[in-house]
């Protein structure tokens, strides 16, 4: 566990009581940055991405999800039994060493456990709290079960996302637990700021449903001042045509063009190079708009005898808007990502080399760095109570004994 | 702080703005182009009347300075002597040709962070390749599972790349803040907007890289392993409502309400009631079954509206979501116990108009919006005369020379 001293965050402290992926996507930004993070976790009730697949092999096991492993670089794991008097008491030390406690339960889950703010802060009077929730800590539902594959639909990603002509968008995966985070985190920071100059921690209530909201800003404003409610949209933008997904050569293979500005559409002309494109009915961007769906297909008739990365470079090199439709193993391979460090490989014990979201930004001094791999449950227990707390061997065998750790 | 951004970074600035920062929007003298993305007020495009704009640079003073004059420049300078961050989001090495690079701005103040938002980052093999929401939407590998499976890829409402980026700018710039603040050293923040893109889609990464399954594009559904595809948007009688059929302990409370409703109304199937759902295994499913529960279901789902499957929902705690859209929003309870719609004055509309409010709510300060967004060149004097000394002469000068 090599640390380099240049972190930006290097002697932050976090217990991180947070699990699924609104919470410790929150954390891995502060342990990507150097912050001392140790999950806090249970054997009796293991982080559901510790049990939901993608699994190594097909296999389930707590310490062979993917879905764990890429959140959670750069993290210590603990697991401690909450409802041993024992346990409880190694949680507290953690509350006493930590700067920043961080959850993401049902409200009241952590209160059950006599961790609610009002009891940690007598712990550790400047603590700083993250809470961040599907829908906050107050109001009559707050305590509403559901994960972020629901939120994405209650928050109005769906509804505003995919064809004005079909249903919603579902939505794969849970998007909402990838907005709330980066807000957390500047709020985070912020916080660590506050208390430098008054001395005073606070509790932070953060819904990842508000946050949500906050990416569809525009749509919000259209309703309370024009009444507008809107619709999908598809690919199409206001001010850009042709502005969409263009077939290409090979199976499942397509390029975004986006044609903004009037030197943009006379480049693509020279691009395309066809006898269409010079037709007085797309000269301006309102003749392009009236007539977008002609466009659109004699475009897709020229595209697709293309390569698409080849086509992306035609386009870029001729100043145009372009990119190719990445999947996620053309992201993994992607140059420019692979450059920056956007992955982390790293030996995981039982993964074997496996992809860690690294860096999520570049700090030109203090680079976010991989120290260590996603932790299997209850890796450090030991580590944490010894080296981090500063137990000595024989508290920590006593512990042991007693059951603090499941 | 400064922020330079146009409409790809104008969110980092208003977190930032929230958070208590006093942020001072710089736009060309012609107003920023940010302003001329819709949706309007009143549909009237004008750009002092954008609700983009509105939503984004709330929190935020506004001047108006052409940085590609000497002057300009010059004035620019002098404000950086005393800002802690300036957000940019021009293309890669604008700033350095105008002398205002990140080694020329260290110079002049040591302790400043620069934030620089782009598509591909300041350097790399792409970082001179134009950009946009869409474009990072699919370089960033979003797309790529968005949409129905008979349709190209779809990009989700726009424009989430920018949003992310500017989510992440602001998360980073206050790391860095941090580290400034504990060590007195500045940097520069480089935002890539594919990078931020591509970490929202960690499972499908995840998934190539432990399975080497492609998620694909599924529509208003999920992909249950390898075969069967589980709706999550159902229509309903006057819209959508978003229900994810889950096995085991995370659906049997939803599971057993849902069939005890369908047991009032008369409409359960045989094979429905048959189910233990404490032991429903989702991994067991076949296609054929998943189609009959889909029959079943989604029929029922089509006699009731959103309100009243909502109410169910909330009443026996059930995991099911009205697929809300904004005017559903406004009405949403819980948003409404919580305050969350706040109310901003536009005296120069002679309207007020509802915003979503603070996204945090912290035991110390408030986050809410303390001012409505800059009118173009609105804080000119009190920013210039009053923060920089800037004489009425000069002043007058500035505006001559085109500068202002």
């Amino acid at each position: 566990m090599g640390f380099n001293a240049n972190q930006a965050l290097q002697g932050v402290k976090v217990a991180d009581f947070s699990w699924a992926a609104a919470g410790p996507v929150t954390t891995r930004y502060l342990a990507a940055h150097g912050a001392t993070v140790v999950r806090i976790e249970s054997a009796q009730r293991p982080d559901a991405l510790r049990t939901s697949g993608p699994f190594k092999g097909g296999k389930a096991g707590v310490d062979r999800s993917g879905n764990f492993a890429i959140l959670n670089a750069n993290k210590y794991s603990i697991s401690l039994n909450l409802k041993s008097p024992e346990g409880k008491q190694v949680a507290r030390k953690l509350i006493a060493w930590a700067d920043i406690v961080a959850e993401n339960f049902t409200p009241g889950v952590m209160e059950r456990q006599g961790l609610g703010y009002e009891e940690i802060r007598k712990i550790k009077p400047d603590i700083i709290m993250l809470r961040t929730s599907n829908q906050g800590q107050t109001g009559g539902q707050a305590k509403q079960p559901g994960f972020g594959q629901h939120l994405v639909g209650l928050c109005g990603f769906g509804y505003y996302s995919g064809w004005p002509d079909r249903d919603p968008l579902g939505f794969g995966m849970a998007y909402t637990d990838m907005i709330a985070p980066r807000f957390s985190v500047a709020a985070l920071m912020a916080a660590l700021d506050y208390r430098r100059r008054t001395g005073k921690g606070q509790v932070l209530d953060i819904s990842q449903l508000e946050t949500a909201i906050h990416f569809l800003s525009p749509q919000i404003l259209d309703y309370t001042v024009n009444g507008r409610i809107g619709n999908r949209e598809g690919n199409r933008c206001h001010y850009a045509c042709p502005h969409g997904v263009f077939p290409c050569r090979g199976e499942d293979s397509w390029c975004v063009i986006a044609v903004f500005t009037d030197d943009e559409w006379h480049s693509f002309k020279q691009v395309v190079d066809r006898p269409w494109a010079e037709d007085m009915k797309f000269s301006t961007l309102q003749d392009r708009k009236r007539n977008e769906d002609e466009l659109e297909r004699l475009l897709s008739e020229w595209t697709v005898g293309f390569a698409a990365e080849h086509l992306m470079e035609l386009m870029q090199s001729a100043g145009v808007p372009a990119g190719v439709v990445q999947s996620a193993e053309d992201v993994i391979d992607d140059p420019a990502l692979k450059l920056r460090g956007s992955f982390w490989m790293m030996e995981h014990k039982v993964l074997g080399p496996a992809t860690h979201l690294g860096q999520p930004f570049k700090l030109s001094k203090t680079p976010a760095q991989p120290r260590m791999p996603a932790p299997c449950l209850g890796e450090h227990t030991e580590y944490v109570c010894i080296r981090l707390l500063g137990m000595t061997d024989e508290e920590f065998v006593e512990l042991v004994a007693a059951g603090a750790f499941d | 702080m400064l922020d330079l951004t146009d409409e790809k970074g104008f969110l980092c600035g208003r977190i930032l703005g929230d958070l208590g920062a006093d942020i001072i929007k710089i736009e060309p003298p012609e107003g920023d182009p940010g302003r001329g993305v819709g949706p309007f007020y009143h549909d009237i495009p004008d750009p002092q009347k954008s609700l983009f704009w509105f939503a984004y640079n709330a929190n935020k003073r506004g001047i108006t300075l052409n940085i590609e004059t000497a002057d300009g420049q010059q004035i620019l300078k002098r404000l950086i002597e005393n800002a802690d961050i300036l957000i940019e989001s021009f293309s890669p090495g604008y700033m350095d040709g105008l002398g205002l690079g990140y080694p020329v701005l260290s110079q002049i103040n040591a302790r400043l962070i620069m934030v620089s938002i782009t598509p591909f980052g300041q350097s790399g093999p792409r970082k001179s390749y134009k950009g946009s929401d869409i474009v990072s939407m699919a370089m960033g590998g979003f797309m790529y599972i968005c949409g129905d499976a008979d349709r190209p890829p779809v990009c989700p409402v726009a424009p989430q790349a920018y949003l992310n980026a500017g989510a992440d700018a602001a998360a980073g710039a206050m790391i860095a803040y941090h580290h400034r603040e504990m060590t007195g050293e500045g940097q520069h923040v480089d935002i890539s907007m594919q990078e931020s893109v591509a970490l929202s889609i960690y499972l499908a990464v995840a998934y190539w890289e432990i399975s080497r399954f492609h998620m694909k594009r599924y529509g208003s559904s999920r992909l249950l392993g390898s075969r069967v595809l589980s709706r999550m948007v159902w229509p309903c009688k006057d819209g959508y409502v978003n229900f994810v059929l889950h096995g085991g302990a995370t659906g049997s409370r939803t599971n057993r309400a849902l069939t005890e409703w369908m047991d009032e109304e008369g409409v359960l199937p045989e094979f429905m009631r048959e189910i233990d759902w404490d032991k429903f295994d989702l991994a067991a499913v076949t296609e054929e079954q998943m189609g009959s529960f889909n029959g079943a279901v989604g029929r029922f789902f089509l006699k009731h509206t959103k309100a009243e499957l909502y109410d169910w929902a909330t009443r026996t705690q059930a995991m099911l979501y009205p697929v809300s859209h904004s005017e559903d929003l406004l009405g949403n309870v819980q948003l409404a116990d919580r305050n969350f719609w706040t109310k901003v004055d536009h005296p120069e509309l002679g309207d007020a108009i509802t915003y979503p409010g603070a996204w945090a709510i912290s035991s110390e300060a408030e986050l809410g919006i303390r001012r409505r967004a800059p009118l173009i060149g609105e804080h000119n004097r009190e920013i210039y005369e009053g923060d920089l000394g800037v004489t009425r002469e000069e002043l007058a000068l500035l505006k001559q020379s085109g500068a202002i």
